[in-house]
């Protein structure tokens, strides 16, 4: 079933026509997207071109302006804050500035939705915050503070606290695009275990390599809209002459400036 | 050269038994005030606009006029309109109204320098907004407050002696009265005045205390 060419046949995600203006400016001009379980989609684009604030609005971290936001069918009454918290349980998501908790351990981190969200008691949320922690490598460190932590350390905790509230579909926000190249490779390989694990995948980032081999799909963004989408190997054909494909060796050649 | 038997006598019991009065009336003023700067803090970061400017407003007021000022109004205005408080109640209820203001102060600033992303990742997780405040914002917060609510209850262990003006005889009442009963201001102010020293020491001792055991790394005093 994740066989890049094979079907996924139950949906799991789907986005109808979100909008959103900040401040005057539209950010997203009726995005639509579907994703299915098991499916792994990646955002790629220019900065500012809206990848960010899509993300945030499939969790409604931002309120889209318009648009209709379903999972596996059911739509979401976006307001409707309880609603939202059971929603937002469900969909997991990772920041590129990992925000984790700073006066937590990483046991801590891990282990407080699971306690105070889901209501496990707390030797139970512990003992699954440590099975957590162990699949992200970082079973030594469960008593150390984000203080203490590299950043890649950091970003596999954060993927772990999302992991733990057993997610059916995760958002990644440029994982890896605050960490250093050596960093990010760890992160970047716990990303794959998951993909490998059938996880339903949403994400942004300027790598293109990993989008590469990880995507069944890319969505090509700009200017608030998905303006190519497809399957990698025909979107990024030589001589395809797609914006992805001018966009990609640009980023190879570094012209785009940040990568 | 000194006067022992004056000091055991007269001056040592007379202050100890303003200290008692003193401490009945800083104990309760800084528990009650610094939660109710807490609470107040919170509203001025997560209120609605009008709770906010409301807060805000408040701390104004109770900052720009002088705590005296505040005590004669409990203790003499309120009466008028039949709001009878005794001389201990009045200076109890303004105290802690005064360093609530001032409580909130440290609290807001701390709220405002977390950083925002917590907020959203405890969001994403499903935690309702009270929950993120309670079990993420201000968990943190407080850690960063805590030696500016130290310096505040330090203080209102030194403005706890304007309770004399409320006719509430502690600590500084008593010297006083016991000074011009002797006309020896010299020696029962300076024995007084270590009365006060002693109290803030101890304070900031509990208060260092306090400050290691909830350090945390990566959070304010660097080890």
């Amino acid at each position: 079933m994740n066989e890049k060419t094979g079907t996924f046949p139950e949906p799991a995600l789907r986005l109808e026509e979100i909008s959103k203006s900040l401040g005057g400016r539209l950010i997203l001009d009726a995005v639509s997207l579907d994703l299915r379980k098991g499916e792994r989609k990646v955002l790629i684009g220019p900065s500012g071109a809206g990848k960010s604030t899509l993300l945030q609005c499939v969790n409604c971290l931002v309120l889209p302006d318009r648009g209709r936001i379903f999972l596996k069918g059911e739509e979401l009454d976006q307001s409707d804050n309880r609603a939202l918290r059971l929603f937002r349980r469900r969909v997991g998501m990772i920041f590129q500035d990992f925000n984790l908790f700073d006066h937590l351990t990483a046991l801590g981190n891990v282990g407080i939705a699971l306690q105070k969200v889901r209501g496990l008691p707390k030797a139970e949320a512990e003992s699954r915050a440590v099975e957590e922690l162990a699949r992200v490598g970082l079973e030594g460190k469960a008593s150390m503070y984000p203080a203490e932590l590299s950043g890649g350390q950091k970003q596999r905790v954060a993927i772990a606290r999302a992991l733990a509230m057993d997610p059916e579909v995760i958002l990644l926000d440029e994982p890896t695009s605050a960490l250093d190249p050596e960093l990010a490779g760890e992160v970047l390989t716990v990303i794959r275990d998951l993909a490998d694990g059938g996880m339903t995948m949403l994400m942004a980032t300027h790598q293109m390599d990993f989008a590469l081999a990880l995507a069944d799909e890319i969505l090509f963004m700009e200017q608030g809209r998905i303006i190519e989408q497809g399957v990698p190997s025909l979107l990024l054909a030589p001589g395809s002459g797609t914006r992805t494909l001018d966009f990609c060796s640009r980023l190879a050649l570094g012209a785009e400036g940040r990568i | 050269m000194m006067d022992w038997p004056f000091y055991l006598d007269s001056v040592f019991p007379a202050l100890n038994r303003g200290l008692g009065v003193s401490l009945q009336l800083i104990v309760p003023s800084a528990l009650l005030g610094l939660a109710g700067g807490v609470l107040l803090g919170s509203l001025r970061v997560f209120g609605s606009p009008r709770l906010r400017r409301a807060g805000d407003m408040y701390t104004a007021v109770l900052r720009g006029v002088p705590l005296v000022i505040q005590l004669f109004i409990l203790y003499y205005v309120l009466p008028k309109i039949g709001l009878y408080l005794d001389g201990f109640s009045a200076a109890v209820l303004g105290f802690i109204l005064c360093s609530a203001a001032y409580h909130s102060e440290y609290v807001r600033g701390a709220f405002l320098s977390i950083r925002q992303g917590q907020l959203k990742a405890a969001q994403a997780l499903g935690f309702s907004p009270l929950q993120s405040i309670r079990f993420i914002l201000l968990p943190q917060a407080m850690r960063l407050a805590l030696p500016g609510c130290g310096n505040e209850i330090v203080y209102l262990i030194k403005y706890s002696s304007l309770a004399y003006m409320t006719t509430c005889v502690e600590l500084t009442g008593e010297a006083k009265v016991l000074a011009s009963r002797h006309w020896r201001y010299t020696e029962i102010f300076l024995a007084a005045g270590l009365y006060y020293l002693c109290l803030t020491s101890l304070a900031s001792f509990i208060l260092h205390k306090i400050e290691a055991r909830a350090h945390i790394p990566g959070f304010g005093r660097q080890k």
